[in-house]
Order: structure tokens, then C-alpha cells, then sequence
């Protein structure tokens, strides 16, 4: 099953010669943002340089840091009354990272969404609770269109409420799920414990946090699902970027919509197939914000083997990062993030440690305080308010659910150098 | 002055009633033929689609209920099969199972024309940055606003609920000219803004708010207006109806329902009888294009007066005005409806407080605040603290699942709480508009 | 002159494990400062140890110095006669003038049983029971 057939097998030669000119109107694109013109110009290059694929390496690489740099609308290439839609993801620090979207651009996302899902044998017959953030937050509004495009009937369940979700799948007749792969097996416990058995669902959508073959077989004997991986970020889009096919080996990456590298992270050479390394993209078709060589961050590798589905060249299952960045309950959170909101906390200061871990299948995060001298009126609700204040800061600068413990002084490793106080011990998925 | 659609908006008063009782026929011959549930309603008070003759006959169809959806929970009251729906939309109901309503294509559609019109008459457009603070997913708020402000080509910001200095700060910088949110949101936005040393008036470039899902004053208006420096307008919906879906125009003079979406009644919420504008009673609606889930003479439950006169503005469709009440007993808490049914129910389900209950409302600062006080049952009474606590968040946690949204819980003395079967007693609401 | 009935509470925060209590005993012991009366407040994973010492000032550093942290409280202390009612009469007073008793603990003095009592008014406490006859200790009595 196709939605868009011509484009998803589209042979090599008609491939190339589709990607080149979409890339040099997309380097034109990029020339409507200021911070590409500069770059380009210090870079020594200009969108006619480019007359191959390969002329790519020529250009330099965007990073995290450039985009938040631009913040607001440092890197929106089209006026603001072509701009339907805003995004934003939340930086290391600080300020958020905005992306732009004409109508275009929705129209091109939800159709790379639609993809996926058709790929995935969903059809507008299918009755799919998309068990994901909306928002601002890509994952939601995403599928939440792709669905619709297709005709099938939308649950805009969001998260949350896991009774409520159950009971929906089952009065509903619910055929597709869409969440992220912990949550799907929370999920499953609390349908065992319920007494429900699902088994209307047949397909499972499952993305915005690294997951394990290990995983694949839980998720599909416990819900009854096939259960397949999505990948994307809100940079390019959402989710989207790459989807398996019922091969279930590795991910098609829409080459028609994003031109794929995997580089060195260290020395920014270009891999080659069968070699992991970080993700680069490159998109081809977006409008609002094309982006130039974009390090992910994620990494992987592109696989060798054509797939007897017939579709393009896929990467491999993404099995890391090469920054700190850690994905707690489907969202992206840095270290320093956390530290920046706790440190901006009087009766907090330097003393305090975050742990991560899994209970019952799920992320949890545990901030331990330290009493200060200077905070300790000797009153219980005192103390009581001070833990609901780091729970506080840190829902609303992550939107992340912690337990607070309050610890005596003293009690905290104290750090030579560089403090590690945020501590990841969910270990292997 | 931006008119979405002007060839509707502005119809001529006699060729809209034409158009109302062409599609009200239409509506009742279609669900006659091809509903059990409304073929069996209209039997019942012995009325045929033939027997609507006049517009005015819409009188003779049997009114509906909240409790016609619970009943029929999930879809067999849907006029529309499953292959051709497109959402779901899910709101609690007034005690267990929730209320669903479907929607088909069309429905959607015609639930984003209606607010596009809306957002137009309130100045909204093309070049516009429009946040939209009501919540997403279940909740017909956000999604609804959403998609009409995409439908007028604003630039639509979807930060939904919660995290309100995030908002003030994507506000400011990403220069939203609009709000969607509960207008005692907006107040609280407007606090914590100053406490952030910034004004929404003359630090952002905020000039309208679409304010709804709660009932409001003039007088809030007023307050929200001078000091934030903004035109605020009322937005009108529920979700038995697709969602918010009208709103006033410019000249802020009450709420113009899109004839051919709705037809509006207002009764005698006792007698079931129709009054006359300018009368005060309960709203009743029948909504006339719906595929999915069509209602008719739905009793809404607020308490409103209708003015049919052709408004300033020159839109010929009648308008309703502040909504001043309620028929029943159900709270309006941060934009979510609450019955205490709900609690009731729900506390029969937690052997360890009694079923005892009362509800005070409060505003804290500007926002809603809900504290729920029960009894602690006997067997459940432990003289470790943490025990108590526990219980305390086992009955918030039950409540906020129940009631999609975060409630105080204080434990009180077995026996001190009223026993009034009346309602009345049981919710305590110290709120004023 | 209410002042010479407020007594000088020490709070001690301490988490809700094995070994706090004997910690924050055996520091007080070595510093040779007296408990008269303590009582523990318990919370979510934590709790506050309450004491009437007869240093308050020596037992704040002692502890303080040992890594604790402590702060003070004003309190006051109710001699309760010894007798059915005794309890009453003092717990009248209080909510006839509408003080609230925050928390409160008990200890079994020399001559009488002394009530312990963290109100919200601590001066207009002190006046009420003074002026209805009550029997307060001074702060003078723990030194």
C-alpha cells in the first residue's frame, strides 16, 4: 500500500535529478534568511556552486545552537502572512527554538505523515487515538493532520487519564495508536489490571523516544499489535522524517523531501553506507524554514539493502546521541535545562541532585534538595511549599512531572570540576 | 469591516428564515427516515416531518437532553456510520460515562466556517498571530479555535493550557496580536505579566482577546479592556454542538448564532414553553447541518435572553446575550463544566472518605479555585499523618481524573458535613463576576 | 511583658530514616544540653523534630555545627492542672478569643503538666490566658 507511489519508489537517476533541483530552490530559499546569507558569504559559496548532490559537502553545517541563536524569526525565509503556523522546542537553556510553517509546509508534512501510515497498512477505515501531546509540541498535531488527511476517524486523546484512554479504545473500536513506546506499555499493564483486552488494536505507532527490538517483541505480544517506529524532530517538520515499513528493518527516510548525510560528529566527514555515524539532513521542500545541513544529533546509519517493499534507502534504528540530550517521557530534555530552572530557585542553590529512572515502565525524575541554612523556618508547610515549588519550576520549564525529596545537608556528593547532578539510570531499554 | 462570507452573513432576514425552514424540513425528514432514536422521539409526542409547515413548527419536535448522549453512549444515537466520521470529541458527562460526539468531514467543516465568520467579525485575518490557550485534544477549545483561525490564514500559535510564563514570553516575542483562552485566564496572564515587569498593553502587541468557555460580566470586560489595553470578545459554543463556534462581532452587542448552523430557541425552562426576545430563559438549540450527531431542540441548560433586531454591524442573524445562569446545578471551573454528580459519583467509588461531600469555588488571584471537603470514614482514619495525606491525594487524584481538572481536597471530621439532600447546600461558590 | 513567656523552641529538620533522632540526641548529649521536651512532626519522606532544651542557643550551634538544620520558634508553655478539665479550660480560652493552635505537645513538668503550644497570635495568646487566669511558664524556668 502506497500514498503516494510514484514519489515513495522513485528510481535513482529520476531520484537524484528530482533531489538536485529541489536542493538548489531550496539554497535559494535559505538565501531569504540572513544568518545563510553570512554564512555563505564567510563560507566562500553560493547556490550556484551546487550543481550535483555531492557539492552539498561544500556548504557548511547548521546547528542547534545557530537555530536558537535566530530566535524569534532569525530563520523564518518567508513573510510573516505566509506563516500559518508556529512550534516551538525548548532549547538547552533558555529560549525556545521556533519553527514556521506556510500552508505549503503543512500540506508537505501532513502528506509525509499520511505516507507513513499508509506504509503501515492504516486506511481511512482505521479508528486511531493519538495518545500523544498537542500543542506546541510537534508529535500531537502532527499525525493528528496525517490522520485526517487519510479520512480515517481521529481520537484526539492526548495524554493522560489512562482509564479514560482505555475505556476509548474499547467503546470505540480503536485500530491504531499513536504514543510513545513506555506509554504503550503502561498502557497494556493498566489494561491487564482493568480487564480489558484491546483487542480491536492492531497497530502501534510508536516514536519520540529511542526504543529496542526488546521492546518491538513486549509491545507486540502484550498489546497485540504490530508495533512500528517513527522518527522525526520539530526542525524538520515533526514527526514524519522516517517510518518503518512492514519489513520492520530500519527506517525509509523520504529522500524526495530530505537529502540525507551521515557524518563523523568529530570531524564532519561524510560516512559511508554500513558505517553509524551522526544524522545530517538537509530538507528539500520546506518553505518557511529551510535549514542547511542540520546536525541531528542522533545517530545511525544508512543501510545498504534495497527494501523489498520497493521503497528508498532507509537508516537504521537511531541508537543514540552525540550530545547529552535524553528524552524523558517523549521529551527532549538537556541536562543543563534542568539546571538552569533549579538554579534560578531561591531555597535550592547549588545542592541538589536528579535522578531518572523507570518505574512501571515509565519515566520518572526525582529531584533531591538540599535543606539550606537560610530556607529552614522550622515550619513543616514551609518545607511542604518548597518541594511544590521545584516540582513547579521544573512541569513548567520541561512540562515534566518530578517527586521532590528533602534532603540534610551534607547528604549530596559534592563535585571537583565539573558537577554531574543529573543522573540517568534507567539504564539499557 | 471584513465580512467571512457575506452572501450568509448579511442574507436579508426573510430569505434566512426561508433558508432556516428549508433546512430544519429537510433535517427532520432525513433523521424520520433513516434514525430509530429520533423516528422513535418524534412518535412518542405523535408529530410527523409533515407537520412542519412554518419555521415555528420546529415547536412541536420533543426537546433533548444531556442525558439523551449518556444513554446512547458511545454512538448509537450518530446519524452517521463509523467509516464516515473523522473525530471524536469526548467531555465528561454528569455522572460516569462520558458524552461523545462524532463528526463527519462536513461537520468539521462547517464547525471551521462557523468560527472563521466569527474571528472575521471580530476583526481577525490574514497577517494576524493568534494563540490559542484553550486546551487540545478532547477538549472541542482548542482544537476548534484552531482550526478557524488556520481557515483565515492567521498565523496560529497552539500553546494550548499551562506554563504561563512561556506564554507571556511567546507572546511578547513572537508577536501574537490575539488571544484564545477563558477570560479569567487572561486576567491571570495579565498578573503574572506584571510580576515578569512586563505589560501586556504596552510591552506586547496584544489587541484582541476571544474569551469563552466560562461565563463573563461587562464589567470583566471592562476591566480586561482598560487594563490590557485590548478589545475583548465573547465566544459561544458547547460541544453537543461541534464546539465554540459564535462570537460577537465589533460592536460587542451579543453573540450572532449563524442562522443556518443553529436555530435558536429560547424556553421556559419549567414549562418547555418558547418566550419572545428579549425574554429571559433557557437556551435550546437545534443544530441544522450536523451529519454525525444532529441535535434538536437541545436544552443547553444556560440561561440567556435572544434580540432578533438586524445588528449594527449588519449581520441579519440574531444574537444572544451574556449568558446569566445556569437551569441546573453544573460549575463552570477554569473553562470545564462540573457536575457534582461527578463527585458524588466518584466518591462512592473511595470506601475510605464517606460520600458526603461539599464544593466551595473560590478565585484565587483571578483564577478558579475548586476545594472539595469530605469525611474521612472510620475504618480509614490512621494517626499517621502521611496515611491522612495519602488518602488526601488518592481522592484529588480520583477527582482530577474524573473531572479533567485539579482540585483541592481537605479531610474533614466524620458528621460535620451537611447532609442536605438540596443541592444548593452543597456547593458553597463565592465567586463574582 | 508577654515576652517573658515566650519560650524558644528549637526545629530541627531531619529526614525519615533510621539513626536522625539518636543523631540529633547523642550531639545534644555530648554538647550536655538538656531536653525538657520534643516531640516529632512527620511529613512526605521528612520530618521536624521539636525540642525545649535549656540552651536553646548552645543546642542551635551544637547541632548547627554537626551539619543540622535548625531554626527557632516561638512557643509558649500552659501549666495544665492536673485534673478532668484540664485541658479544656485552656483550649476555651483559646478559641473563645479565636487564637489557633497550630500544633501542640505535652510534657509531665515538676509541679504540673505543662502544654506545649505553637498559636498563630502568640502575643494576644499569652494576654488572654494571663487575663483569664491561666498559669504560664517564663522562658526563665527552662534556663
Amino acid at each position: 500500500m502506497y500514498w503516494n507511489k510514484k514519489i515513495e519508489t522513485l528510481k535513482s537517476g529520476d531520484l537524484e535529478r528530482l533531489q538536485t533541483k529541489r536542493l538548489k530552490w531550496s539554497l535559494n530559499q535559505a538565501l531569504n534568511i540572513e544568518f545563510y546569507r553570512n554564512l555563505f558569504r564567510e563560507a566562500g559559496v553560493s547556490p550556484d556552486d551546487i550543481a550535483t548532490l555531492d557539492d552539498v559537502t561544500k556548504l557548511p553545517f547548521t546547528h542547534k545552537a545557530d537555530l536558537r541563536g535566530g530566535y524569534p524569526f532569525g530563520f523564518c525565509a518567508v513573510p510573516m502572512r505566509e506563516v500559518v503556523r508556529i512550534h516551538t522546542t525548548s532549547g538547552t537553556t533558555g529560549k525556545p527554538t521556533v519553527v514556521c510553517y506556510t500552508r505549503q509546509d503543512l500540506g508537505n508534512w501532513s502528506e509525509l505523515i499520511a505516507r507513513n501510515m499508509v506504509m503501515a497498512g492504516i486506511g481511512e477505515d482505521d479508528i486511531f487515538q493519538n495518545s500523544v501531546n498537542y500543542g506546541l509540541f510537534t508529535g500531537g498535531l502532527g499525525f493528528h493532520y496525517g490522520a485526517e488527511e487519510i479520512g480515517m476517524t481521529v481520537i484526539p486523546s492526548a495524554t493522560g487519564n489512562t482509564k479514560r484512554q482505555i475505556e476509548m479504545i474499547e467503546d470505540f473500536g480503536v485500530t491504531v495508536i499513536h504514543c510513545t513506546p513506555s506509554y504503550a506499555l503502561y498502557l497494556a499493564e493498566a489494561a491487564e489490571e482493568m480487564g480489558a483486552s484491546l483487542d480491536t488494536l492492531k497497530t502501534g505507532l510508536f516514536g519520540a523516544e529511542p526504543w529496542s527490538e526488546n521492546m518491538r517483541r513486549e509491545l507486540e505480544s502484550r498489546l497485540g499489535v504490530r508495533a512500528f517506529d517513527s522518527y522525526g524532530l520539530s526542525e524538520m517538520y515533526g514527526p514524519g522524517v522516517a517510518f518503518e515499513c512492514p519489513e520492520h528493518d530500519g527506517l525509509h527516510i523520504w529522500h524526495d523531501s530530505y537529502l540525507v548525510e551521515i557524518i563523523d560528529p568529530k570531524t564532519g566527514e561524510r560516512l559511508e553506507c554500513g558505517e553509524r555515524g551522526e544524522l545530517v539532513i538537509t530538507p528539500l521542500v520546506k518553505e518557511a524554514m529551510p535549514i542547511i545541513r542540520y546536525r541531528t544529533g542522533d545517530i545511525t546509519m544508512l543501510m545498504e539493502d534495497g527494501c523489498a517493499c520497493g521503497r528508498g534507502q532507509k537508516i537504521a534504528r537511531i541508537t543514540g546521541r552525540t550530545d547529552d540530550m535524553m528524552v524523558i517521557r517523549g521529551i527532549n530534555v538537556f541536562p543543563s535545562q534542568i539546571e538552569h530552572a533549579l538554579l534560578s530557585l531561591p531555597g535550592v542553590g547549588e545542592q541538589f541532585m536528579v535522578y531518572i529512572d523507570r518505574i512501571r515502565h515509565l519515566d520518572e525524575m526525582m529531584i533531591v534538595v538540599e535543606i539550606d541554612r537560610d530556607v529552614f523556618s522550622g515550619e513543616l508547610q514551609d518545607l511542604a511549599r518548597l518541594q511544590s515549588e521545584v516540582a513547579g519550576a521544573i512541569r513548567d520549564a520541561l512540562g515534566i512531572r518530578t517527586s521532590v525529596k528533602l534532603a540534610e545537608p551534607g547528604t549530596l556528593p559534592r563535585f571537583e570540576g565539573k558537577a554531574r547532578r543529573v543522573v540517568d539510570r534507567r539504564g539499557d531499554l | 469591516m471584513q465580512v467571512w462570507d457575506p452572501r450568509i452573513e448579511m442574507m436579508p432576514r426573510d430569505e434566512l428564515l426561508r433558508l432556516q425552514y428549508r433546512l430544519l424540513k429537510t433535517l427532520v425528514y432525513r433523521l424520520y427516515s433513516f434514525s430509530e432514536f429520533y423516528r422513535r422521539r418524534m412518535k412518542d409526542v405523535g408529530v410527523h416531518p409533515d407537520d412542519i409547515r412554518v419555521l415555528e413548527d420546529v415547536q412541536k419536535l420533543p426537546f433533548m437532553y444531556k442525558h439523551d448522549l449518556r444513554d446512547n453512549y458511545p454512538d448509537t444515537i450518530f446519524t452517521a456510520s463509523r467509516e464516515e466520521l473523522v473525530r471524536y470529541h469526548v467531555s465528561s458527562g454528569t455522572t460516569g460515562k462520558p458524552t461523545v460526539v462524532g463528526y463527519t468531514p462536513n461537520d468539521l467543516k462547517n464547525w471551521t466556517e462557523s468560527i472563521a465568520r466569527s474571528l472575521t467579525a471580530c476583526g481577525l485575518g490574514r497577517g494576524d498571530v493568534i494563540q490559542v490557550s484553550y486546551g487540545y485534544g478532547l477538549f472541542t477549545g482548542g482544537l476548534g479555535l484552531h482550526y478557524g483561525a488556520e481557515r483565515i490564514g492567521a498565523t496560529v500559535l497552539p500553546t494550548s493550557v499551562g506554563n504561563t510564563e512561556r506564554q507571556i514570553e511567546l507572546m511578547q516575542d513572537l508577536h501574537v496580536t490575539a488571544i484564545a483562552c477563558t477570560p479569567s485566564y487572561l486576567l491571570h496572564i495579565g498578573e503574572v505579566a506584571e510580576k515578569m515587569g512586563i505589560s501586556i498593553r504596552d510591552d506586547t502587541d496584544l489587541q484582541r482577546g476571544i474569551l469563552g468557555a466560562e461565563p463573563w460580566s461587562d464589567e470583566m470586560r471592562k476591566r480586561i479592556q482598560d487594563w490590557l489595553g485590548i478589545r475583548a470578545y465573547d465566544i459561544y459554543g458547547t460541544s453537543e454542538i461541534s464546539g465554540p463556534m459564535f462570537t460577537e462581532c465589533a460592536e460587542q452587542n451579543g453573540i450572532h448564532i449563524w442562522g443556518d448552523i443553529a436555530l435558536t430557541e429560547i424556553i421556559d425552562p419549567d414549562t418547555g414553553e418558547s418566550l419572545a426576545p428579549g425574554e429571559k430563559g433557557e437556551l435550546t438549540m437545534t443544530v441544522l447541518q450536523k451529519e454525525a450527531l444532529p441535535m434538536i431542540r437541545y436544552r443547553i441548560g444556560d440561561i440567556t435572553t435572544v434580540d432578533d433586531d438586524v445588528c449594527a454591524c449588519g449581520r441579519s442573524h440574531p444574537r444572544i446575550m451574556r449568558i446569566m445562569g445556569r437551569v441546573d446545578d453544573m460549575l463552570i471551573i477554569r473553562g470545564i463544566n462540573v457536575f457534582p454528580s461527578q463527585i458524588e459519583h466518584a466518591l462512592l467509588e473511595i470506601p475510605e472518605v464517606g460520600r458526603h461531600f461539599q464544593i466551595i469555588v473560590d478565585r484565587k488571584g483571578v483564577l478558579d479555585a475548586m476545594l472539595v471537603r469530605v469525611e474521612v470514614a472510620a475504618e480509614a482514619f490512621s494517626d499517621k499523618i502521611s496515611d491522612l495525606m495519602s488518602i488526601r491525594k488518592l481522592v484529588e487524584h480520583r477527582l482530577k481524573t474524573v473531572l479533567n481538572i485539579g482540585v483541592d481536597v481537605e479531610l474533614v471530621e466524620p458528621g460535620t458535613l451537611p447532609r442536605f439532600e438540596g443541592k444548593s447546600k452543597k456547593v458553597i461558590d463565592r465567586r463574582e463576576l | 511583658m508577654e515576652d517573658a513567656y515566650i519560650i524558644k523552641q528549637i526545629s530541627v529538620f531531619s529526614e525519615n530514616r533510621p539513626g536522625r533522632l539518636a543523631a540529633i540526641a547523642g550531639a545534644l548529649k555530648d554538647g550536655d544540653v538538656n531536653i525538657f521536651a520534643f516531640s516529632i512532626a512527620e511529613a512526605d519522606g521528612f520530618g521536624v523534630v521539636r525540642a525545649l532544651v535549656d540552651a536553646p542557643e548552645k543546642a542551635h550551634r551544637i547541632l548547627t555545627d554537626q551539619g543540622f538544620r535548625v531554626s527557632y520558634t516561638e512557643v509558649i508553655g500552659v501549666k495544665m492542672r492536673d485534673e478532668p478539665g484540664g485541658l479544656y479550660e485552656i483550649a476555651t480560652v483559646l478559641g473563645d478569643a479565636g487564637i489557633n493552635i497550630e500544633y501542640a505537645y505535652a510534657y509531665s513538668g515538676r509541679d504540673a503538666a505543662v502544654l506545649i503550644l505553637r498559636v498563630d497570635h502568640v502575643r494576644d495568646a499569652i494576654k488572654e490566658i494571663l487575663s483569664r487566669g491561666g498559669d504560664l511558664l517564663e522562658a526563665s524556668a527552662f534556663t
